[in-house]
């Protein structure tokens, strides 16, 4: 593959960039304190991440748009959800987030 | 430069891929190791589409679009069961 | 479409509709087969034949449960209200990023994480999801459960648990296009 237009490069540099939120989000899922902290700084960084990654691929190969916007599309809907199922299952088997108030918990009692 | 701009994008690609891996491996709760692993499957699709790009096949994004609807799924599976599933 | 009888919805009960007459599975087999083509990226008779039958069964099928659309509003104001609620929410995930990356390479992590309630007026499941989606991707807050009209979030840097101000923070920006999209 030989990569030289000026499109090629930008590409790559939105590619780059969006590795580049990745692992800004593997460091906070690194250094985060607890598990729901964890889970923003996984779904957020990971989001655009792969969206930019995306993005970055789409301008070198043009020809794969389409496929590359329905996977953005798939992600763009999928990873909040999981995060949020895992969060809701975290609090349902009883982990504890770190800091004072914890509206969810004062409401257990209404919720099944 | 854009080469080596895709160098840059695998190395942080792989570093990332060590950073969730820490916390697939290290916990503490099962929760903890479910937020590495979806993690490592998302790091795992921006992996294959560096692939597919090296390699100048399309059928790879296949594979990174279906990677992705399973690693949602496992992960649905995975909160499900440490949720209790009496449901 | 018919979606008037739609208006007055809860989120749990499925509405009234049987199969390929309502309005739900039509737009859910539209959607299906937009997106079996674009994946297939061909027009080739095979494909439009294969398409046409698996979608044609699934929304016969499902056409009940997986109202995927149902509830949108199609008129040109329900549109442009779409076209402003990507606009808000990339421009929300991009600050989200920036916000994080620089929480994270602070040597000393200043984070006040709480989790607080907020209220919502939307009826339609799909605005609700849309909205949960939402909420998740923007600066620092992560939905862990929906009930009724109350969502519980995670906030990383908490600027109020009280339910009014939270609700005008977190929930106020969204739920303006999304009254239009779902109205």
């Amino acid at each position: 593959m030989i990569l030289s237009g000026f499109l090629d490069t930008l590409g790559a540099f939105v590619f780059v960039t969006g590795a580049a939120f990745l692992a800004l989000g593997g460091l906070g899922l690194v250094r985060m304190p607890d598990v729901y902290n964890r889970i923003q700084a996984g779904t957020k960084a990971t989001t655009l991440g792969t969206l930019l990654v995306l993005v970055g691929t789409a301008l070198i190969e043009p020809s794969w748009a389409i496929k590359l916007l329905l996977i953005m599309l798939f992600l763009m809907f999928t990873n909040p959800l999981s995060s949020q199922v895992l969060a809701r299952a975290a609090h349902r088997a009883g982990v504890r987030p770190k800091g004072d108030a914890d509206y969810l918990s004062r409401d257990m009692e209404d919720l099944t | 430069m854009a080469d080596l701009f895709l160098i840059l994008a695998g190395v942080l690609t792989v570093l990332t891929f060590a950073m969730a891996g820490y916390r697939f491996f290290k916990g503490p709760t099962a929760a903890d190791r479910i937020v590495g692993f979806d993690a490592l499957t998302i790091v795992s699709v921006t992996g294959i589409i560096l692939a597919a790009l090296i390699s100048g096949r399309a059928i790879y994004l296949d594979v990174a679009l279906v990677y992705a609807l399973l690693s949602f799924l496992g992960v649905l599976v995975a909160a499900r069961y440490i949720e209790g599933g009496e449901e | 479409m018919s979606d008037t009888h739609l208006a007055d919805k809860g989120q749990t009960a499925p509405p009234p509709l049987d199969g390929l007459s309502g309005g739900v599975s039509l737009r859910l087999f539209a959607t299906l087969f937009l997106f079996w083509v674009l994946l297939n990226a061909s027009l080739s008779f095979a494909t439009i034949l294969s398409g046409l039958v698996v979608a044609g069964v699934i929304s016969a099928a499902f056409g009940r449960h997986l109202s995927f659309l149902s509830g949108f509003n199609l008129a040109p104001a329900g549109i442009f209200a779409a076209f402003q609620f990507i606009g808000y929410f990339l421009k929300e995930l991009v600050k989200a990023n920036l916000s994080l990356a620089a929480l994270v390479m602070k040597p000393s992590l200043p984070i006040s994480p709480a989790i607080v309630k907020v209220r919502t007026t939307l009826t339609d499941p799909v605005a609700r999801l849309l909205l949960a989606n939402a909420i998740t991707l923007t600066p620092g807050t992560l939905t862990c459960e929906i009930k009724g009209e109350f969502l519980y979030i995670h906030w990383v840097v908490t600027k109020s648990t009280d339910l009014d101000e939270a609700t005008q923070e977190i929930v106020a920006g969204f739920e303006r296009y999304l009254e239009v999209m779902y109205g």
